[in-house]
């Protein structure tokens, strides 16, 4: 059996999934990927399920090595320097770890989280139907906690089909679109004006749980508590200090504050991708819209296997080679290594 | 007879999910319909619904925008909210047994003296209860439980403890609720049941559904420990009285 150790990684990382909706009403909350469009692109690099578990490495370097056999992987999100054993490989593409071979990652740029998904998935034994990881309720395989070095993933051994890399919408720094409600009527229309106005940022202190904004304070008309109700990914709270918290996939599953407004489904990748420091605006769109971007998503979503291409592509192998060459080592067009050909 | 029902608010919570909001404030009223809706929903399902979430006030209801918009899925929703409740002779009712005091509720005795009585009086109180799972949240199998009468409504603690113990039994502003995790809590501690409300390789995983009557039983520490041990083995150590 083949398996990746995990010889060195940094907090925030762990295994995560599609999650386990469904059990909300127990109070437990579903977990899974922070940018689904990057899980599911890394899958699809290596033919697996959309949302089957992957690696979500967060902002620091990591480090993974073969063992038992080869590994084939797929790397998609925020892009970083990478390398297997000196040979540089680029985000967005499939890859190949030969027995004992390790992959180098560096820091997340552009981005907080990247996937690292393995050819034939991770074994794990799931619950509620996810190995995703919750640690709070003790939940995830095959550890129900972030990963530690010295981890390993076990899986199947690397099928040795040619490398694919895919192709993605191009990034955009457009503002991250909300829908308000469902309690904007616990504010002023000043203070929701402030909401999509100004200038925001992503505390450092925030985690998989929830993003704490810093910028304007927001002012509630009266009282910052109400009766607790549910929560969703991307409620935007607003506790007494008036500094909004945008709810994440480990949230509680009900809260007593007001909710001002909730990011889209479409933006709720981008919006976790955002790195703390980082300043971003927030645009109000109405419901009609959001679900018509939710819809437009979900195509996008079910595009992803159409999207791959054979890694010989020049065109697409221009983000490659920049990420290459960022890398500070020095890449050759016609390295045999660095750009394999794909077989049809 | 009773008044017409005025129709839930129904809130955007994002584009996949409405808030069907009952009332503004903690209303045992308002907390029927919440569940009685949901008793609705699951009896006449509405495609496109993926799982609905009671709280005290509101019915918080994720869809799918693929399969149905907020218009659609919104007619649909007020149309069971004006339906009549299921009748309630369905409810279950458990027994839940209870260490008061102690180092199983170390409380207690601040609780009695803040209410001007004895820890004996609280517990006796708290016993003579009949509540009902309003709503289950914040982490998995924490119930909230209404019913709790007038005399033992306290304000929560000014500094919440950053961790209470598993089966935590608390009293907290007009609720009183079962902890199953331990975790951080603001409420007061009265003491601990052996019962998990959440314990995964059991079945059922979740114990209490929201809805479900609840009463307490006090037991000693000894009876405590023994139930404790058959819980960690996969008994429910909670009796099911009705049905």
């Amino acid at each position: 059996m083949s398996k990746l150790v995990v010889t060195s990684i940094g907090p925030a990382s762990s295994v995560q999934d599609g999650g386990r909706p469904g059990s909300q009403r127990y109070g437990l909350v579903p977990s899974g990927a922070m940018d689904r469009l990057s899980l599911a692109a890394a899958n699809t690099l290596v033919g697996n399920e959309l949302l089957a578990a992957a690696v979500e490495i967060g902002p620091f370097g990591a480090s993974f090595t073969a063992r038992g056999g080869a590994v084939r992987v797929g790397l998609a999100g925020a892009s970083r320097n990478a390398d297997i054993g000196g040979r540089p490989v680029a985000f967005d593409s499939s890859a190949t770890l030969s027995e004992g071979e390790t992959l180098n990652l560096g820091f997340a740029r552009g981005g907080s989280f990247s996937y690292l998904a393995i050819e034939h998935g991770i074994e794990g034994e799931p619950m509620f139907g996810s190995l995703a990881v919750n640690a709070r309720a003790g939940l995830g395989s095959p550890y129900p906690r972030p990963l530690q070095s010295g981890d390993e993933l076990k899986t199947q051994a690397a099928s040795g089909i040619a490398e694919r890399c895919i192709e993605l919408p191009a990034s955009t720094d457009a503002p991250i679109r909300i829908v308000f409600g469902p309690q904007d009527d616990e504010f002023a229309d000043e203070s929701k004006r402030l909401l999509t106005d100004s200038e925001w940022k992503i505390s450092a202190t925030s985690d998989r749980m929830g993003y704490r904004l810093e910028g304007s304070v927001i002012k509630h008309l009266d009282g910052h508590n109400i009766v607790s109700d549910g929560t969703v990914n991307g409620s935007i709270q607003v506790p007494g200090n008036g500094q909004p918290i945008v709810l994440m996939p480990d949230r509680g599953t009900s809260g007593g504050y007001p909710k001002i407004a909730t990011v889209i489904t479409a933006d709720f990748g981008r919006f976790a991708q955002i790195s703390a420091g980082r300043p971003f605006r927030f645009k109000a769109v109405t419901i009609a819209e959001a679900q018509a971007e939710a819809i437009k998503f979900h195509a996008l979503l079910r595009s992803l296997p159409d999207r791959l291409r054979g890694i010989e592509d020049f065109g697409l192998n221009i983000e490659a080679l920049r990420d290459a060459n960022v890398a500070g080592q020095a890449v050759s067009a016609i390295d045999a290594v660095t750009w394999q050909v794909a077989v049809p | 007879m009773a008044e017409p029902l005025s129709p839930p608010r129904l809130l955007p919570s994002g584009d996949s999910a409405i808030t069907v909001e009952f009332s503004r404030t903690i209303d045992d009223a308002a907390n029927r319909r919440v569940l009685a809706l949901d008793l609705v929903i699951a009896a006449e399902p509405i495609a496109g619904i993926t799982e609905t979430v009671p709280t005290y006030r509101s019915l918080l209801v994720h869809y799918d925008p693929v399969q149905i918009g907020f218009d659609a899925l919104g007619e649909q929703l007020l149309a069971r909210a004006a339906k009549a409740p299921p009748t309630e002779t369905g409810t279950r009712r458990w027994r839940i047994p209870v260490a008061y005091g102690g180092e199983h509720g170390i409380d207690l005795e601040d609780v009695a003296k803040a209410l001007g009585t004895t820890p004996d009086e609280i517990v006796a109180r708290h016993v003579a209860g009949d509540y009902r799972v309003a709503m289950i949240g914040f982490t998995p199998g924490w119930s909230y439980l209404s019913g709790l009468e007038t005399f033992l409504h306290m304000p929560r603690r000014k500094d919440p403890r950053l961790l209470t113990p598993a089966g935590t039994i608390s009293i907290g502003g007009i609720q009183t609720g079962v902890q199953c995790l331990a975790g951080p809590s603001g409420w007061h501690l009265l003491g601990r049941t052996p019962v998990r409300t959440y314990q995964l390789h059991r079945d059922p995983t979740f114990l209490l559904e929201p809805g479900d009557a609840i009463t307490f039983t006090a037991v000693d520490a000894k009876t405590f420990a023994e139930q404790d041990r058959a819980a960690d083995a996969g008994e429910f150590v909670a009796e099911l009285v009705r049905p």
